[in-house]
């Protein structure tokens, strides 16, 4: 699908109240363009809850239903069993969380959804923060990464939701990144096609949580796969199909970029640089990268 | 109509069915687990044709139940103390989505240490999410409350979720005789399921999103005098089922040979029941004592309690502490008199921890009071030493 063939239709409509340069938003985007008006939303507390905009006004034009944070997966069991004892199995629901509200506080509710085939479509939206609280850290944080809570950068690595989701042996599992549309409107589209729990992870670089320039969300979500940092992947019924470059990095036919590329972009790593470089922890951050290649080469090849 | 002799849990669970939700999701914890059993066997009976979800906690059994109302059905759970405490958040979130959601709640005592008897501490310490809070006395008002809390519930005046509590073992495992209407007069009585709003791809509209104090405000008002329009369906409901089944439970409050009473007792649930064999007999001994057995702890009944209280001095015992304060049924009788009535009102904290409190008991508490010998507010049968 080539961006000038997307649907022309928009349920991401005028007034939405984001940070100018929100990948949020361009995620969402392409999330109504690929499942329609026949869609019921399930948002818990995160960006996408002040996204939304201000009551009485809304900037989604699909059913909405927010939840509490850790209850997105949950609450869009109860509106998929309801909407099935009426009838009405044919809509679409969706859960958009973010990463803290998947990898954090609602993985329990995830996990049970999963498990109970719910036949919903989870969505997290990974910007490696809490950023509607202020930028905090989550489980999605990358090492050395500052937050507000980890004022000298993170001293763990980010979990593999991925791998964690992959555990559940759903019939279908992608992350994208808000830098390939078309990519990102595919495997929703995928997702919409096929009955039972569906997972879509996709990376979002935040303009102010990550600290670059809000003219550069597109850049820092390309040069987060080209670094190998975050890879493009589907997994139907436990076979895993690499894409992008993610396919090339992954087959060894092109070599990652340095992290060091990406992440000298972002202020939340300026500790790293300045006053001096870090050569030690930007080595860690290589090596780790380098691990996790590894690890899904002797897996996924 | 049959006569169904089973425990409080498994008439609560053929109550339920027999109210046609479309959505049950649940999660075990004792004493309700009998409860949840109950409805997921009838799920194999075919008597059960709506979905039971097994979800993960409490908390995803309210949130689950707030994703199915809102999306237009009628839903039920059960659960018990740390399983209440669990949904706590979500208790918020349905009233104030104004789901009208029927819950059971088996009273039960909050750990540590773990102790599966009966005190009431789990759902007073949910007073104050807005749900409607009904106190059972017996299995048979149990199952008549169930039924008629969707009516109330759903009622566009209310738009509130209604917990029915009724004691751990006392009622939740024992067994007594209970007359069950046939599933069309139950229709008759609960007609479907009409939203007032839902979810609908056809009306998209956000539902909770980033509100202004102003309209916030209109919403906590408007969730006041639902329950303030709920004092006056909760008798009007219970009418109409006694004028259909010929049974009926008392309104706000149940009151029990109060004419000419001196001295009435207040208490809710099981002690409430006990209490009428305590009734009896001290009446046989000549003291004019009544009973009024608190039914509706929200919304609470100021204007019965009022009543009372310009007739008689009160006795009230509560199987609940709000520590650092006192019961809280004695706390709201006394506020319900306040500046209007200066009748004494003498509380007891009793039952804690799931210590039985006998008609023998009760009638110690009485006769303390009418003999003068009562404080103010006093822990009834304390084996602790100290004050
Ligand atoms: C139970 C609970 N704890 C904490 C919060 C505060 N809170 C709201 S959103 C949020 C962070 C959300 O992070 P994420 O899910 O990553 O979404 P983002 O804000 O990044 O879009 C937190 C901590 C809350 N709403 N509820
Ligand atoms: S903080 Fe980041 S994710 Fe949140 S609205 Fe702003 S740009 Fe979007
Ligand atoms: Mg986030």
């Amino acid at each position: 699908m080539a961006i000038k063939n997307l649907p022309v239709e928009e349920c991401m409509i005028p007034g939405s109240a984001a940070c100018p340069g929100c990948p949020a938003t361009m995620a969402l985007r392409i999330v109504f363009k690929a499942l329609g008006k026949n869609t019921i939303m399930v948002v818990p507390a995160c960006c996408t809850a002040v996204i939304e905009s201000l009551y009485p006004n809304t900037s989604f034009d699909v059913p909405v239903m927010n939840i509490a944070f850790e209850a997105a997966a949950a609450g869009a069991s109860g509106v998929e069993a309801a909407l099935r004892q009426q009838g009405k199995g044919d809509t679409t629901v969706v859960a958009g969380a973010g990463d803290g509200g998947t990898y954090d506080i609602g993985i329990q509710a995830l996990s049970g959804a999963l498990e109970r085939q719910t036949n919903f479509i989870y969505i997290c939206y990974n910007n490696q923060i809490y950023s509607n609280t202020g930028i905090q850290r989550s489980g999605a944080t990358p090492y050395a990464a500052w937050t507000t809570t980890t004022v000298g950068g993170k001293t763990e690595f980010r979990k593999e939701m991925g791998e964690i989701i992959q555990a559940h042996h759903i019939p279908y599992a992608a992350q994208a990144c808000v830098s390939y549309p078309e990519d990102l409107y595919n495997k929703l589209k995928k997702a919409k096609s096929i009955k039972g729990p569906k997972y879509l992870e996709i990376m979002a670089p935040c303009p102010p949580g990550w600290r670059f320039g809000m003219e550069k969300t597109v850049d820092m979500g390309i040069m987060a796969v080209e670094t190998g940092a975050w890879a493009l992947y589907e997994c139907e019924n436990d076979v895993v199909t690499f894409n992008g470059k993610s396919k090339l990095i992954l087959e060894e036919k092109i070599q990652r970029k340095p992290i060091e590329e990406w992440i000298k972009q972002q202020g939340r790593f300026g500790h790293l640089f300045k006053p001096k470089k870090d050569v030690t922890r930007i080595k860690t951050i290589e090596d780790h990268t380098d691990q996790i290649w590894k690890r899904y080469r002797k897996k996924y090849l | 109509m049959t006569v169904m002799i089973d425990t409080g849990n498994y008439i609560a669970a053929k109550a339920a069915v027999m109210a046609r939700p479309a959505v049950v999701p649940a999660y075990p914890i004792t004493p309700q687990t009998t409860l949840v059993e109950g409805i997921a066997n009838y799920v194999k009976t075919g008597e059960f044709k709506g979905e039971y979800i097994c979800v993960e906690s409490e908390h995803s059994a309210m949130c689950a139940c707030i994703g199915a109302s809102a999306a237009g059905v009628r839903t039920f759970t059960g659960t018990s103390s740390h399983g209440l405490l669990l949904m706590h958040e979500m208790l918020h979130w349905a009233a104030l989505a104004r789901l009208p959601i029927v819950m059971c709640n088996i009273n039960r005592v909050i750990g540590p240490g773990w102790n599966i008897w009966t005190d009431e501490n789990d759902s007073i310490s949910q007073r104050d999410t807005g749900w409607i809070q009904f106190y059972c006395s017996s299995n048979q008002e149990i199952f008549d409350t169930v039924i008629q809390s969707f009516k109330l519930a759903e009622n566009k005046k209310v738009l509130l979720p209604v917990m029915i509590n009724y004691n751990a073992f006392i009622l939740s495992h024992t067994s007594m005789p209970v007359y069950i209407p046939e599933q069309k007069e139950i229709d008759d009585f609960l007609q479907k399921y009409k939203p007032q709003w839902k979810l609908d791809v056809n009306n998209p509209i956000t539902f909770g999103n980033i509100i202004l104090p102003v309209d916030y405000e209109k919403i906590r008002k408007d969730m006041q005098n639902s329950q303030e329009n709920a004092k006056k369906l909760i008798p009007e409901i219970a009418k109409e089922w006694k004028k259909k089944f010929g049974r009926y439970h008392g309104d706000l409050i149940e009151e029990y040979k109060c004419d000419g009473a001196d001295h009435i007792l207040l208490a809710m649930g099981a002690i409430g029941a006990e209490s009428k064999v305590s009734i009896n007999n001290l009446r046989k001994e000549g003291l004019k004592i009544g009973l009024a057995r608190v039914r509706t702890f929200r919304p609470f009944p100021n204007e019965e309690i009022l009543k009372l209280g310009k007739q008689a001095d009160l006795i009230v015992i509560d199987r609940n502490i709000s520590i650092g304060s006192e019961g809280a049924l004695f706390s709201e009788v006394k506020a319900s008199l306040y500046g209007k009535s200066d009748t004494k009102v003498h509380g007891f904290i009793a039952g804690l921890g799931g210590k039985d409190v006998t008609y023998n008991d009760i009638e110690t508490i009485c006769r303390k009071v009418v003999e003068g010998k009562a404080k103010d507010c006093e822990w009834y049968g304390f084996e602790g030493g100290g004050k």
